[in-house]
């Protein structure tokens, strides 16, 4: 099967000196729902844009469904869908004329079915005759999105999608999400909240400085990167594990005065409710407990640290 | 069911053009009817107060005589502000995003933003035109060739002020060369007297103002005279369009300003 979009040795270095991509190999499958997960200044937009047409590439190449991006442009374009990250839109143009004008220039012949369909899936159909500049910020954010579905696209790009947006947007635009996917649209969207990449997609792949660190199936990510820990502070020292506590991770710290367990947040079961009792039973007594979750920012560093 | 390949996007440039001549009428009274104002205004003061008090030039009522250097004057102004503009506009607000990603090739984009200004242009020229009917008496010796003119240099000037609006990043710069070189080589372009009046080495001066010929090819369609041949009015208009074309064929090809 080949790949909708084939991302190879793709490289950006700004007017500025700046290297915002270092040399990014990617390939995303036909119809899934993929994350590009990463701190701010990663390089998402970057990488966005170059496949966009927005900005131009120093090195590499990008396929889109098998049309090279700089030398098949309108066959690579015309298959793709872009919602900004900053909210961009004309201010005098009616809802109804912004999304004609936008299936227009990518190249398809008038059709007011769709048009409707898609202003009513985003509930912009009451708001048809409105002037832009007359609707709220999220208003605005949808008819962007109306945009970028005016066409057809096979693949839709959503730059931090849910970024200040209100949760009845972000319920509906995942409810889209999905429902797009259905019909064979291959989604990416760049987020740099792990949680939001957790909920939608079915790859993640995380980039940190302009490199792509790792892509990765959701599931075996989250169990790698969803890791909790539970400290307990202990009343007596010990020198060890106790062998009443095997089949948990446990491990001692502090020189004996804590117990840590470290668990998956992904299992239903995380284990700590009979990991007490247990404890209680092998008159093991602790003064306090405290958990911590590996944060973005530990995941990051962590990958960073593991790769040199 | 694929479709077929694309080789010219009509849709896209239909869009952009649309979207353009949308603006256009959007803000119909500042667009619209403050040139034909300020352009009677001139028939009133130049032509119908002083040009009673004034002789004939080469043959033609004063009155006569300016009405195409005024038209040229507005077509001018109004080509490259209007294209100017038209492409500032988006690359300022951020909306240019959706162009640059869209399937439209370079000429396509220009075909889109320069044909509406041109077309607003010409379209303004006419009305100009038939204003000045109200007020003057005048005719067209040459209809074809005055249409190939106003046609030309509204393509022409559209064309320079879209390269403007390209390298223009601030307001201020958008206003500067219209302004400062436009409208002063406009205004002694001899839309108001012929080059033929001018003493002496001002006469050789002049010759060096492009708008000279614009404006002496057009009168010539009119009235059948001119200060500088036709042939040499057209060359003019021809090289400017050359120069133009360059330009944006550079500009996109090097993405200069639009890509980063
Ligand atoms: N036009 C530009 N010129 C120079 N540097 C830029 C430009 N655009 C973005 N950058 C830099 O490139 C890096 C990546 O930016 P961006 O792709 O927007 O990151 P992200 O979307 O992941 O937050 C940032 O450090 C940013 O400052
Ligand atoms: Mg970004």
């Amino acid at each position: 099967m080949s790949h909708i979009l084939s991302i190879q040795q793709l490289g950006k270095t700004y007017a500025s000196g700046f290297e915002a991509l270092k040399n990014v190999d990617l390939d995303i499958r036909r119809g899934e729902i993929f994350a590009l997960l990463g701190p701010n200044g990663a390089g998402k937009t970057t990488l966005i844009s170059i496949v966009c047409g927005i900005v131009n590439a120093s090195a590499g190449r990008v396929l889109a469904d098998g049309h090279d991006i700089a030398r098949e442009f309108r066959a690579a374009r015309e298959k793709i869908g872009l919602v900004p990250q900053e909210l961009l839109t004309d201010a005098f143009e009616s809802v109804w004329a912004t999304v004609s004008f936008s299936r227009g220039l990518f190249g398809k012949p008038r059709d007011d079915a769709h048009i409707e369909k898609v202003l009513r899936e985003l509930s912009l159909w009451d708001k048809r005759h409105e002037k832009i500049m007359a609707l709220s910020g999220g208003m605005k954010r949808r008819v962007m999105i109306a945009k970028a579905l005016s066409h057809e696209p096979k693949i839709l790009f959503l730059d931090e999608p849910t970024a200040g947006v209100d949760v009845e947007l972000r319920r509906d635009m995942w409810a889209m999400v999905r429902r797009l996917r259905d019909d064979g649209v291959t989604i990416i969207l760049t987020t740099h909240y792990i949680e939001e990449a957790e909920e939608m997609a079915d790859r993640i792949g995380v980039i940190h400085k302009g490199e792509l660190i790792l892509v990765e199936e959701k599931a075996a990510l989250m169990a790698k990167l969803g890791r909790k820990q539970l400290t307990l502070h202990l009343q007596q020292p010990l020198n060890e594990v106790p062998q009443g506590l095997n089949g948990y991770t446990l491990e001692l710290a502090d020189d004996g005065h804590a117990l840590v367990y470290t668990f998956d947040t992904q299992t239903e079961q995380t284990g700590i409710g009979a990991l007490l009792r247990r404890l209680n039973e092998l008159g093991v007594d602790f003064k306090s407990l405290q958990s911590s979750e590996s944060s973005l920012e530990d995941i990051f560093v962590n990958l960073v640290r593991s790769r040199s | 069911m694929a479709a077929s390949p694309m080789h010219f996007n009509i849709h896209g440039v239909r869009a952009i053009y649309r979207f353009e001549m949308a603006r256009w009428f959007r803000t119909l009274l500042s667009s619209i009817a403050s040139p034909v104002i300020s352009t009677s205004l001139y028939f009133v003061v130049f032509g119908a107060a002083i040009g009673s008090r004034m002789g004939d030039i080469g043959g033609v009522p004063y009155g006569a005589f300016i009405i195409p250097g005024l038209v040229m004057l507005t077509l001018l102004t109004e080509s490259i502000s209007n294209a100017a503009f038209g492409i500032f506009m988006p690359k300022w607000s951020g909306t240019i995003y959706e162009v640059l990603s869209a399937p439209v090739s370079t000429a396509e984009i220009v075909i889109g933003y320069v044909g509406a200004a041109a077309t607003k242009s010409v379209l303004l020229g006419c009305l100009i035109l038939a204003t000045a009917r109200v007020f003057v008496p005048y005719g067209i010796e040459h209809p074809l060739w005055m249409l190939a003119f106003l046609v030309l240099t509204a393509v022409s000037f559209s064309l320079f002020g879209f390269i403007i609006g390209i390298w223009a990043e601030s307001w201020e710069k958008l206003q500067i060369v219209p302004l400062m070189i436009v409208t002063p080589l406009a205004f002694l372009g001899g839309s108001f007297y012929s080059i033929e009046m001018l003493p002496g080495i001002w006469r050789e001066i002049a010759l060096f103002n492009p708008v000279v010929y614009l404006i002496s090819g057009f009168r010539w369609s009119f009235y059948g005279v001119s200060d500088v041949g036709v042939g040499m009015s057209l060359a003019m208009i021809g090289i400017f369009l050359a120069l133009c074309l360059g330009g944006i064929t550079w500009i996109f090809r090097s993405g200069y300003k639009i890509k980063r």
